[in-house]
């Protein structure tokens, strides 16, 4: 158990140094993907507008039930119109924000506000020219990722959880719940799982749930509407993976801020990020 | 006074994460550059040109839309689009059962057509139980019966340097203030000679209803909905889709959709 002694004598020992912490590719992929998924998700939002429910299955059902989410505007009983929101059999109102949205004197009737699609008007067309454009970019960051990590160890050094990252898990957590966090040179524990996961699982499923839609892809890839059960099945996960993204940005977003918005920003750009090191410590500046 | 320190950073914090999520409203500053005269739609169209040649790429000329048990067909097939045309010409045909409906086939062939319902029905049948997915984005199984398109083309000889096959629709759409225009498409000629492309007159082993596109509709079951146009009027074979609406190739083409749609 440390004294608040020696914990004063640590702080004087610390000192600052930069270090280079993010490779070229890292900072260029990040980047392609923050305007890429920026622009996914408001066209993927227009596109949903033009049919607002979600199913279970290869097909949509209109005489029988296998929808788990529906979005839509309702007569209500003073006459008004209501956002409807059906969530696995569940109705919330969700009149303002869904279904129905827009001021009072020009109240817009579709699932996503316009504030949130692209185009902000009703255009499944262009909202599909647009996510299709992005879709690409997105796709060749991805592949451009995924190869240089291989080659440069990015993904063996970095991303990868070891067993001790994995053993120093609830030690991490409960460091970040302090709003504390160790500037080092390699992502901590949380950050590799988070980055895995959002790298490794949630974005190649985000791309193969979307070639399941395609039904030229389904010709060349019968196997694809089996993995996922069903294309309807594929577009309701291509749809909760992207909520998960959205969460992982919130996230992101705000442990950027919470840890230094500063350093990460410069870390992000230019690559060079400040680092709390032990006086006499090893390592090299690079 | 350090506890105020760490209340200040983190409303600053809190601040910074509300202000950097700021960018995500207001996005008709981008409807601009989106309108269809555009050059960054235009630039940003020329991806489903990509998307286009790599899954010609992929797809191979004769790989089949997969196709489904008939226990699989729990509902009616959904109509889209128009349901019930009212131009005259399809009406007076309509009061008459299809009875003096005849397909015309032309254009670049040798030997133009003009056949009746029964005869299209006494040529090569073909049956096959398929997703129907719609641009907005639902799916729906059903069987199709049909002639295979490339039956008909074999028929009437087509010149090799057809390129497009036209369908000509008796549907007239309604565009509001710009008027109106009648419903067509076209395809290339490996979507028009796959062996899952024909000509419906049957759908789940009834006749053909109206809503569904009566008396004569096509499928082509490795793209989206809107590219099998119903209430076929005649078909014509092209080197080149410009004589044909706005040269897009198709209504929902002029409208801006792709006219590659196997996304």
């Amino acid at each position: 158990m440390a004294t608040a002694i020696d914990k004063q004598k640590h702080d004087i020992n610390l000192q600052r140094t930069t270090i280079r912490r993010h490779g070229l590719m890292t900072r260029i992929t990040h980047w392609t993907w923050a305007v890429a998924l920026f622009f996914l998700l408001l066209s993927g939002l227009q596109i949903f507008n033009a049919h607002p429910s979600l199913y279970i299955g290869e097909q949509s059902g209109f005489a029988f039930d296998n929808s788990v989410l529906s979005i839509r505007a309702v007569r209500g009983a003073d006459g008004n119109a209501e956002g409807l929101t059906t969530l696995l059999g569940r109705p919330i109102d969700t009149t303002g924000l869904l279904g129905v949205s827009g001021p009072e004197d020009g109240r817009t009737y579709q699932a996503f506000p316009a504030w949130l699609t692209v185009p902000s008007y009703h255009d499944l067309a262009t909202g599909r020219i647009v996510h299709f454009f992005f879709a690409w970019l997105f796709a060749a960051a991805f592949a451009s990722w995924f190869v240089a990590s291989l080659i440069n160890g990015h993904l063996r050094c970095d991303i990868l959880p070891t067993f001790s990252d994995i053993r120093g898990l609830p030690g991490s957590f409960v460091e970040h719940l302090r709003f504390r966090f160790h500037h080092g040179r390699s992502y901590n524990g949380l950050q590799k799982i988070s980055y895995a996961i959002v790298l490794l699982v949630l974005f190649p499923l985000m791309i193969l749930t979307g070639l399941t839609m395609s039904p030229g892809m389904n010709a060349a890839v019968p196997l694809l509407t089996e993995i996922f059960g069903g294309r309807q099945t594929a577009r309701t996960i291509h749809f909760a993976v992207m909520l998960l993204l959205v969460g992982f940005f919130a996230i992101h977003i705000f442990m950027v801020f919470a840890a230094g918005p500063i350093n990460e920003m410069r870390s992000m750009v230019t690559g060079r990020y400040r680092i709390d090191r032990e006086a006499g410590e090893g390592g090299t500046e690079r | 006074m350090s506890r105020i320190i760490i209340n200040r950073r983190r409303l600053l914090t809190v601040a910074g994460v509300a202000a950097s999520t700021l960018p995500l409203v207001g996005c008709d500053a981008l409807d601009e550059m989106l309108s269809s005269e555009a050059t960054a739609r235009g630039l940003m169209a020329k991806a489903n040109s990509l998307t286009y040649r790599v899954q010609r790429f992929l797809i191979g000329a004769d790989s089949l839309a997969k196709e489904y048990s008939a226990s699989e067909i729990r509902q009616g097939q959904r109509p889209n689009g128009s349901t019930d045309p009212t131009d005259a010409t399809y009406i007076a045909l309509r009061d008459g059962a299809f009875a003096g409906y005849r397909l015309s086939v032309g254009g670049l062939v040798d030997r133009p057509l003009s056949l009746s319902l029964d005869e299209l029905r006494n040529m090569p049948s073909r049956t096959q139980v398929t997703r129907h997915d719609c641009v907005e984005g639902w799916s729906c199984i059903a069987k199709w019966t049909g002639v295979p398109l490339a039956a008909v083309l074999d028929e009437a000889r087509a010149k090799p340097e057809a390129r497009y096959v036209v369908f000509r629709c008796f549907d007239t759409m309604d565009l509001g203030l710009s008027g109106e225009v009648a419903y067509y498409e076209s395809i290339d000629m490996l979507d028009a000679r796959h062996p899952q492309t024909i000509l419906a007159y049957g759908l789940n082993g009834e006749p053909l209803p109206i809503a569904n596109g009566a008396p004569l509709r096509v499928r082509i079951e490795r793209q989206l909905g809107y590219k099998m146009a119903k209430y076929i009027r005649s078909i014509e074979l092209a080197s080149d889709l410009a004589p044909y609406g706005q040269g897009k190739g198709g209504f929902w083409e002029d409208l801006g959709y792709d006219w590659y749609a196997g996304i």
